[in-house]
């Protein structure tokens, strides 16, 4: 770890502000990640926001039949929240098919979204990553790289996104908030939060330096059955191999690419008619392997249909 | 020199158990410590005045030299106490050619510019806080020039040699029986390179008082490391005092030491004040050992009826470039099945990978996850089943040698199993049960590991309060040994075990070789009780020639020892009163254990035998255990709790075998891949449902004084396997390459 300055924000402007003004500055919220990245020396900042404490941790209905989340609620509170689990329950499946206990009690909702990848490459520094040093290339490309992305990859980034929590946010239409240092405040996609690799890994989402996610905001609940579905090593606290959120006609894929990835040509394909396993291989005809991961293609063709009936409300 | 027959018949009060302290399932004597946090692991012993702080830095290639240092940034950092590489590092012992288990000798630290392998300590900065030595360490400049690297164990298999003083074990004509046997099965199992991932990493806090080094560490063996470290440090061995007294886990990956105790004992001497140093996470993946990968060959030959005629285990391994460690998976076949016709062997590979070395239960954890598969492919193409193959095959003496067993009862272990499990509900049929998305199999293994004695000291002491103490140069791993011998020394004084100390993990006190092989309880166990014995005896001198003593006049051979009470029939006093009026300074007896002249008579084991509930989703390759019940027979068992913990802790390292443990090596850098927990996956809570361990009612009175045997490897040994076969049942794919992830079971089910 090398030496930071550390503050304290005392409101949601102070914290942007500082932002802004400081260089090399992050937040902290719930720590989870980022002291893990600080420890191993990926992520050295030199100075932390803590907004660990700023009063966004509510839960609220909103006027347009939906909810909004606070960006400090923990991942556990979201869970548990009665409305989440009762109108939105791919959530809440979602958020607990993450982590462990602990790690939900700490964890908070602006946080878990901005969470880096699980690459290995990446968390070993005595190895290339153009995500933590832009530039010095891929160790995963050629490597063991069997949990890499199956859609939208370059040849300069093959990491996944780890979030479960983001993967049922994209299935839910979520939008996320935002206060900018300049004190804009905008409202977008959950989906376009995250970017693609491209050229440019090191920069992971559409946010502008300084930018504060302050909520999400979940729509009314699209009609039809939810469900989250996660395929792992083992039991539990173990990063997914390849997941699904299912809502309504809403399908997201997790641990296959860069972001969150919606799967529209699948959810087109199931509008018009055709059966999910048609759906999904519609979707998986633009998936691209390297070998090692090839058998996320097969493990998603496999799921999602068996999700869908779930969804459904079939007893598998 | 003691023999086995001495020993069957001589009782003893841990044969006798009178007030009932063997067996019972005691609490642990240092849980409340380590519960509470307050028992001080090595890091966090305080030492006499404020120390210093050490960070190791590791090598980022597999082969090859340090080319350049240049350490000048760091050691103007601020804090910055010593930078020390190979080139300023202080002299120390030379390396000896090769190492062994229990030889000790010199580890010399950053020894030279060459690197062995990836995450090799390199080079060390110790300052006056942690974080500035962290801070000065990622301003050291180390470069390095690479040279060719082979790094991949099968990409090597033509390199495989035999290993040096080992040749094949060949009974009968192998290859003629196979050829002839009518039903045959012959394939590979492949186990992948693991990780010990002991919670606790290997750390060192260290000090000099003048020429007396006193290091507190985390290691299983206390003598040979303190007499190793004398050496490497170049000084006699009565100038080290080694202790560790708790260690937060050691599976043999901590039968050695590594450079946290080597540099941190040298930096103290060089700074005048104490030391610490601990590995990373990410160090203990690379820098300590492994238990390397295997590939197993198994062949079996049966007749049409299921008996075996012809039975070989072919194992390639690897190890480390300058290391001769040989995983020697294919040894345990040797004792556990009958058939005339036999073939056995290992062959080694030279990497340049980490050191390879000891992992619980080294051989059978590997070699019983494919012997114990191919029985269950046996019995499936024999149409039996494959409780009954095994039974058929039950050899009446150990069948490579000839010798008796000391005591065996596998099928026991087997027929109980089955009916407490419920084995006949098994469909043999593979892929029959399902209940909603899962597919349920049944499946099973035996179990058996090796039974070892070896030499050991201890020391009782009994205070003017009647307080035994029991000393001895013994470490507890997590397994239990304090209390075991506190349990020893409470059965054989007659005191209530609230009134036994128990000092273990220091290099001042009589030796033993400490915990590994599962041979710490009957070892450290056996000195105990003989030291005990001593002191029953000094007590007894004393209280029959004291006028005082109600006892005067003996007969000594007659004196009781039972609720700190010594008593001739109805004459009585209380041990501590005859203590302080006789030793008011206490009394002390020594006792030890050697092995039995004849104990090489016979074959002697543990064993078991392990049935598995599992559930495969068929849709996604996903495998969770949802049931286990280990029956095992290793002799007398001392504490109930401690060993049922042990035996279900290996099990469930077995269920870790089976289906999520392992570490890859990067073809181009040759490193492990996984380096943290997050990473390298051992089983959680969830991944273990019902589990349980029954032990039978069982004395082995050749293997010891005590009739124990140990248990802390037996749990391991055809765990694993046991899960396989389940899979196998509920799905009907098979996956020889262990771990079974849910990537190559779906590629299984597919190819069905
Ligand atoms: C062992 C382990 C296993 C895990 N397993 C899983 C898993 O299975 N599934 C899963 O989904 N996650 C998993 N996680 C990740 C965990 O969910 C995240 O660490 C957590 O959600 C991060 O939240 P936090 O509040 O602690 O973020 P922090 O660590 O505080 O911050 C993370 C990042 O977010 C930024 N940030 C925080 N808040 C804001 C904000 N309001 N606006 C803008 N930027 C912000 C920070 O600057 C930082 O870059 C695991 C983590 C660990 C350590
Ligand atoms: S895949 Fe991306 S994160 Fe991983 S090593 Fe390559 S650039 Fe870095």
């Amino acid at each position: 770890m090398r030496p930071f300055t550390f503050e304290r924000a005392t409101s949601t402007q102070a914290a942007v502000k500082s932002a802004a003004e400081i260089p090399n500055s992050k937040f902290i919220a719930g720590g989870t990640n980022l002291l893990d990245l600080m420890k191993l020396e990926i992520e050295h900042p030199a100075h932390l926001i803590d907004v660990g404490r700023l009063p966004l941790a509510g839960i609220e209905d909103t006027s347009e039949g939906g909810l909004r989340i606070g960006a400090m609620a923990t991942n556990s509170h979201v869970a548990a929240h009665a409305q989440v689990r009762s109108r939105y329950p791919v959530l809440t499946q979602a958020i607990v098919a993450g982590g462990s206990g602990q790690l939900r009690n700490k964890a908070t909702t602006g946080g878990n979204l901005m969470q880096r990848t699980r690459c290995v490459y990446f968390y070993d520094s005595t190895k290339p990553c153009n995500k933590r040093q832009p530039g010095s290339g891929c160790g995963a490309l050629e490597g063991l790289n069997r949990n890499s992305a199956i859609f939208g990859a370059s040849h300069a980034c093959i990491a996944t996104h780890p979030s479960d929590m983001a993967i049922a946010l994209a299935a839910l239409d979520a939008k996320v908030e935002t206060l900018s240092p300049s004190g804009q405040v905008r409202s977008f996609a959950a989906t376009e939060l995250h970017r693609l690799p491209g050229e440019t890994p090191d920069i992971e989402t559409h946010l502008i330096p300084g930018e504060l996610i302050t909520a999400v905001v979940l729509p009314p609940p699209p009609k039809g059955g939810q469900v989250y579905r996660k395929v792992r090593d083992r039991a539990s606290y173990a990063a997914g191999l390849a997941s699904v959120a299912i809502a309504g006609g809403n399908v997201a894929l997790g641990c296959v690419a860069h972001k969150p990835w919606r799967a529209e040509k699948a959810e087109a394909a199931l509008a018009s008619g055709s059966s999910s396993a048609e759906a999904i291989a519609a979707e998986l005809s633009e998936a691209s392997n390297n070998g090692r991961n090839r058998f996320k293609i097969d493990l998603i063709a496999r799921l999602v249909p068996v999700a869908i009936a779930q969804a459904n409300g079939s007893q598998i | 020199m003691s023999s086995v027959s001495d020993w069957e018949a001589t009782s003893n009060p841990v044969k006798e158990n009178r007030a009932g302290n063997i067996g019972k399932a005691v609490d642990r004597y240092e849980g409340p410590l380590k519960v509470t946090g307050t028992a001080p692991y090595a890091y966090e012993v305080e030492p006499p005045s404020p120390p210093a702080y050490g960070v190791l830095l590791s090598a980022s290639i597999a082969h090859g030299r340090i080319s350049n240092v240049d350490t000048a940034a760091a050691e103007a950092s601020p804090g910055v106490h010593l930078v020390w590489t190979y080139k300023n590092v202080p002299a120390q012992g030379p390396r000896p050619a090769r190492y062994d288990f229990f030889t000790p000798s010199p580890r010399p630290a950053l020894e030279s510019e060459r690197v062995h392998f990836f995450g090799q300590q390199v080079a060390i900065v110790v300052a006056d806080t942690l974080e500035n030595a962290q801070a000065a360490a990622a301003l050291v400049k180390l470069s390095f020039e690479t040279e060719p690297q082979s790094v991949i164990f099968h990409d090597h298999f033509d390199e495989a040699v035999q290993p040096p003083g080992e040749s094949d074990t060949e009974i009968g004509d192998f290859e003629a029986a196979f050829a002839a046997a009518p039903v045959k099965i012959d394939d590979n199992w492949r186990t992948p390179l693991q990780n010990h991932c002991q919670m606790e990493p290997c750390a060192t806090t260290a000090w000099w008082e003048g020429e007396q080094l006193t290091v507190h560490t985390s290691v299983q063996m206390v003598r040979f490391a303190q007499s190793s470290l004398a050496e490497t440090l170049m000084i006699p061995h009565k100038s080290v005092r080694l202790l560790t007294r708790y260690v937060g886990g050691g599976f043999g990956g901590k039968g050695s030491f590594y450079e946290d105790l080597v540099l941190a004992s040298l930096a103290a001497r060089e700074l005048g004040r104490p030391v610490k140093v601990a590995f990373s996470r990410q160090q203990m993946m690379h820098g300590t050992v492994h238990r390397p990968a295997t590939e197993v060959r198994v062949r079996l030959g049966a007749t049409a009826e299921g008996k075996l005629t012809a039975m070989s285990l072919m194992t390639t391994t690897h190890c480390d470039r300058r290391g001769n460690f040989t995983e020697h998976a294919s040894n345990f076949a040797r004792s556990l099945y009958a058939a005339p016709n036999r073939l056995t062997g290992h062959q080694l590979v030279r990497l340049d990978l980490p050191v390879a070395s000891a992992m619980r239960a080294p051989g059978e954890a590997s070699g019983t996850l494919s012997l114990e598969v191919a029985m269950d492919e046996l019995a499936e193409k024999l149409g039996m089943d494959p409780v009954e193959l095994r039974i058929l095959n039950e050899p009446p003496t150990d069948p490579e040698t000839g010798k008796p067993f000391s005591i065996r009862q596998l099928v026991r272990c087997m027929r109980e199993g089955a009916q407490l499990f419920g084995w006949d509900r098994r469909n043999p049929k593979p892929g029959q049960v399902r209940q909603g998305r899962w597919l349920i199999g049944f499946g099973m293994a035996a179990a058996i590991r090796g039974n070892f004695l070896l030499p050991a000291k201890c020391s009782f002491t009994v205070d003017a309060e009647g307080v035994i103490t029991v000393k001895q140069g013994m470490t507890d791993i997590g397994t239990g040994t304090y209390t075991v011998l506190a349990q020893i020394a409470a059965e054989t004084l007659g005191v209530p075990l609230g009134d036994v100390r128990v000092e273990i993990g220091d290099s001042e006190l009589p030796p033993a070789p400490g915990s590994g092989g599962q041979f710490g309880a009957a070892t450290a166990g056996s000195a105990a009780l003989d030291a005990g014995m001593n002191l029953r005896k000094a007590i007894a001198e004393i209280a029959v020639a004291d006028l005082a003593s109600p006892l005067f006049g003996g007969p000594s051979e007659d004196i009781t020892f039972q609720d700190g009470v010594i008593a001739i029939s109805n004459r009585s006093e209380r041990l501590s009163d005859l203590i302080r009026r006789n030793r008011p300074e206490g009394l002390t007896a020594e006792g030890e254990i050697r092995p039995a002249a004849d104990a090489g008579k016979w074959s002697s084991h543990t064993y078991g035998a392990h049935y598995v509930e599992v559930a495969v989703d068929t849709v996604t390759g996903e495998v969770r255990t949802r049931r286990m019940l280990g029956v095992f027979a290793a002799g007398r068992i001392l504490n109930w709790k401690t060993a049922r913990s042990q035996l279900t802790g290996g099990m469930i390292w077995g269920v870790g075998s089976a289906l999520t443990e392992g570490n890859s090596v990067d073809p181009h850098y040759g490193s492990l891949i996984n380096q943290d927990l997050a990473g390298y996956l051992v089983p959680v809570q969830a991944d273990i449902g019902e589990i349980e361990a029954i032990m039978l009612d069982e004395v082995d009175d050749k293997a010891n004084p005590m009739g124990i045997k140990g248990v802390g490897e037996l749990g391991i040994s055809g765990a694993g396997a046991a899960v396989a076969n389940a899979i196998y049942n509920a799905c009907g794919a098979r996956v020889r390459d262990y771990p079974i992830t849910p990537d190559k079971l779906l590629a299984a089910l597919e190819a069905l």
